[in-house]
């Protein structure tokens, strides 16, 4: 075997999968798995290591694997993260544990991400979550938001004998775990999983609660919770606030992916909420969000380009998932930012209109900036357009605690134990990095439940 | 929780429907409204509050069956549960203390969004005047609760049947020519009953507000699906919303988007009623 190359891993073939939003990549067997592990060099120092921001201890869990001990290495991984399944899949690993990997200075670096999902899969498969309930200390604690960062903060409160009650604002918890990102890429039955064990160690999920409108600090207080954990996502859609922007064919990515994920809109009628797409679609962006758009709209039978307004190098978005999307035939334009869109008498959208853009030399950040080329503009026919240009924080929490210190950019300050400038309230995830990744977003969470844990400590000592 | 505690006929395919949820019933406000749903693989659709009972824990919607989800929830009966049912959603009405006489006008299904109004600045001793409408006799509905409330209670319907034929406008259109003044005047209903309300209003140069209906996913801001033109500015309906200033909003633009999933819904209507036995 060619020591270079990874063991490949089976996908559903793009001719295939563009008909049916059943998962892209099938995960290895226990052999092949095995077969991948051998390649691991078992670094002294690891570098793969540093690359993850929760320090997974990869030796550790692929020497197991080499061994078969699957179950081993479940719980190896679990040590420092509580959702490999999700990880695994999700992670943008080829610029975290993956780029540091020694075995990638020659040849392709281990598949450490496709192993940690095959170990959680095989977990998920073959074993019964079991949990002992560590004796309750007597404390609540309340999240609000059922995010990575939420669950990860209750998995890790709830360990330590913490009350936990996770509120969410929609009817099924999960976060853009479940209403953003498709099922192709991360099936929502792994979500449901994790979940059900967080219910099996207690952890108490309340849906439809949304905190600012159905409960605030007060009925808080009143119920009891000792501290509160914020972790409400950035939700809040970014639009272009260009000409045209209210034509009807035109969705955000959220409004696009809920209506998919969460309403179930691609098996309409069976599910009652609809979604409409014509033949052509631009997908305008050029991160993970963009391409989980523009994949869902390939699978629903149309013909997707995603409009960028630098090249493929500088997308934001996994080497995966654009090799995925193209793959699938979605073609990508590049140097391109919309000016306008224009609709029919229907008040339909029919085109975009796109001024040509220019690469400029990078910055001191290494960063090519772009610039409009005068005169360059065209239009773009197309049915639909999704609008895939980033997320906010949604202001719902700020004007629930006016109090609240907010950064310059809408997201929540904090110290260096997420505390927020309100004792008691921490916070962390998308809420206070602003649109990032699953993985920080559930170290948050880990990390804002030590805090919670010494803070609460602490007040008691000063109390006694 | 979400149990149907009682349930009216107000007309033909209206029903009033008080539903158990004590927190959205002790947070509640008037001018604010709940997303619900009925079945697991149901839409969500927003609902005003018409009125709330915190005491009690009851939330009354009152609904017109238009399609598949207002016809599933006409199906249910007390004791049993919708789903989901979140809320308070929108931001309350807000009035300022100064204003003294008012005009509620409702249209079609206007009468949940005054209702909890009304009731309200009743309390606080405002004088209150209303002009509801409707198709026919038939149609008309809640007269008795609506006169508790204010002082005159004018009514229109389309064929004449009951009170005065025409539109709701033309009513309206008669006050404030005869003079008639008020403080504020505040119009729900059809889109265009609401844009031509504020056509006339704008001549008298009378603040007007209206409680605006799109098409909404999450009712949190999180989709913006729900958004609106309100002067220059885009507005999401669901958290900046649902009451507007009644000149600044573009009714054309609301009324073409309302209309997007139209043959969708349709064929789920359709579907639906072959289902339960009365399709066509
Ligand atoms: C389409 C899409 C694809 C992505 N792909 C990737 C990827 O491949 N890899 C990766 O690492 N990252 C990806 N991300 C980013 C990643 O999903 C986020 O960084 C991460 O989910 C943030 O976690 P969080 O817990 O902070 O918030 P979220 O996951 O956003 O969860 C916040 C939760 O809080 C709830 N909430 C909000 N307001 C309230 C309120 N007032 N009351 C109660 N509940 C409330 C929301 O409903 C939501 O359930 C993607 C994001 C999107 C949108
Ligand atoms: C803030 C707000 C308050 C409302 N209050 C009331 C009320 O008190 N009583 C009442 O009878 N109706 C109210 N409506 C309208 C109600 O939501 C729709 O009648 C309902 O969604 C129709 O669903 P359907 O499946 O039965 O009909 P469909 O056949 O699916 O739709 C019929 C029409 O209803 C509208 N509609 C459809 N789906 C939605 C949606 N998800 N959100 C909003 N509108 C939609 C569209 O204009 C559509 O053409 C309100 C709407 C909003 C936005
Ligand atoms: S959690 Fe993510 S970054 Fe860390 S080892 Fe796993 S895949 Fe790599
Ligand atoms: S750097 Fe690569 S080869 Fe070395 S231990 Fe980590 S995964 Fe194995
Ligand atoms: S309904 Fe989604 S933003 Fe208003
Ligand atoms: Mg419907």
């Amino acid at each position: 075997m060619d020591e270079l190359k990874r063991v490949p891993i089976k996908e559903q073939e793009p001719v295939e999968r563009i008909h049916n939003f059943d998962e892209v990549c099938l995960g290895y067997t226990p052999d092949e798995a095995a077969k991948e592990a051998q390649r691991c060099l078992q670094c002294k120092n690891a570098p793969c290591v540093k690359g993850c921001p929760v320090e997974v201890k990869i030796p550790e869990f692929i020497q197991l694997i080499k061994e078969y001990k699957f179950k081993e290495s479940y719980f190896k991984i679990l040590e420092t993260n509580l959702l490999p399944a999700i990880c695994g899949r999700v992670c943008p690993q080829e610029t975290q544990c993956e780029q540091n990997c020694v075995r990638g200075i020659k040849g392709e670096p281990i598949a450490i991400g496709k192993l940690e999902r095959f170990v959680a899969d095989w977990f998920r498969q073959n074993c019964k979550f079991e949990f002992s309930k560590p004796q309750p200390n007597g404390r609540k604690v309340a999240i609000i938001g059922s995010g990575p960062a939420g669950l990860s903060c209750a998995s890790s409160l709830a360990k330590m004998g913490y009350e936990v009650t996770i509120f969410e604002a929609f009817h099924k918890p999960g976060g853009v775990l479940y209403y953003g990102i498709p099922e192709f890429r991360l099936p929502k039955e792994v979500v449901e999983w994790e979940i059900e064990n967080l219910k099996k160690m207690g952890v108490e999920f309340r849906t439809n609660m949304i905190f600012g409108k159905t409960f605030d600090l007060e009925d808080l207080k009143q119920e009891g919770f000792d501290a509160v954990f914020i972790s409400s996502g950035a939700g809040l859609p970014n639009f272009l606030n260009i000409e045209g922007e209210l034509l009807n064919g035109i969705y955000s990515a959220n409004e696009f992916l809920t209506r998919i994920n969460l309403m179930k809109a691609y098996k309409f009628p069976e599910y009652d909420t609809p979604i409409k797409l014509g033949k052509k679609v631009g997908v305008i962006g050029g991160g993970n969000v963009a391409m989980d758009a523009a994949r869902v709209a390939r699978r629903l039978g149309s013909e997707v380009y995603i409009l960028y307004r630098r090249t493929e190098a500088e997308m934001p978005a996994r080497k995966e998932e654009i090799a995925h999307a193209k793959e699938e035939g979605i073609k990508i334009v590049e140097l391109v930012s919309p000016v306008r869109f224009i609709g029919d008498e229907s008040g339909h959208v029919r085109a975009l209109e796109l001024v040509k853009m220019k690469l400029s030399d990078p910055d001191n950040s290494g960063r090519r900036g772009v610039k409009p080329v005068d005169g360059s503009n065209f239009v773009f026919e197309a049915d639909n357009f999704i609008v895939a240009i980033g997320q906010s924080p949604n202001p719902l929490v700020k004007k629930a605690i006016p109090e609240l210190e907010l950064n310059s950019n809408g997201s929540i300050k904090v110290d260096e134990n997420l505390m927020t400038n309100i004792e008691g309230i921490f916070a962390g995830g998308d809420i206070v990095t602003g649109a990032a990744t699953v993985i920080l977003a559930m170290g948050m969470g880990k990390r804002a439940a030590q805090s919670i844990d010494r803070y609460l400590n602490l007040k008691k000592h000063k109390n006694l | 929780m979400n149990e149907i505690f009682i349930k009216q006929n107000l007309a033909p395919n209206v029903w009033l429907m008080g539903i158990y949820s004590p927190l959205v019933a002790k947070k509640a406000k008037p001018g604010q409204f709940v997303i619900l749903r009925v079945t697991q693989n149901g839409e969500r659709i927003p609902l005003t509050i018409a009125d709330f009972d915190n005491e009690k824990g009851i939330v009354y919607i009152i609904f017109q069956v238009v399609g598949k989800t207002t016809s599933l929830l006409s199906q249910l009966n007390p004791g049993d549960r919708v789903i989901d049912f979140v809320g308070p959603l929108g931001m309350p009405y807000e009035h300022s203390p100064e204003d003294k006489d008012y005009l509620f006008i409702a249209g079609g299904l206007g009468i949940p969004a005054i209702f909890s109004k009304i009731k309200m600045l009743h309390s606080q001793g405002k004088n209150i005047d209303i002009i509801i409408g409707g198709r026919s006799k038939e149609n008309i509905f809640f007269e008795n609760e609506l006169k508790k409330y204010c002082n005159n209670l004018y009514i229109s319907t389309n064929d004449g049947s009951y009170g005065k034929k025409g539109f709701v406008t033309d009513i309206l259109n008669e006050l404030l020519e005869s003079g008639k003044r008020y403080d504020e005047i505040f119009a729900v209903g059809p889109v265009p009953m609401m844009k031509a309300v504020v056509d006339i209003t704008k001549r008298f140069s009378i603040k007007t507000l209206v409680s605006l209906n799109p098409i909404m996913v999450d009712g949190t801001g999180m989709c913006g699906g729900c958004r609106v033109k309100i002067g220059n500015e885009v507005k999401f309906a669901c958290v900046d919303g649902p009451i507007f200033n009644g000149f600044e909003v573009d009714f054309d633009g609301l009324l073409k988007r309302n209309s997007y999933y139209q043959d969708l819904e349709n064929i789920s209507y359709k579907e639906h009623k072959c289902k339960i036995g009365l399709g066509e």
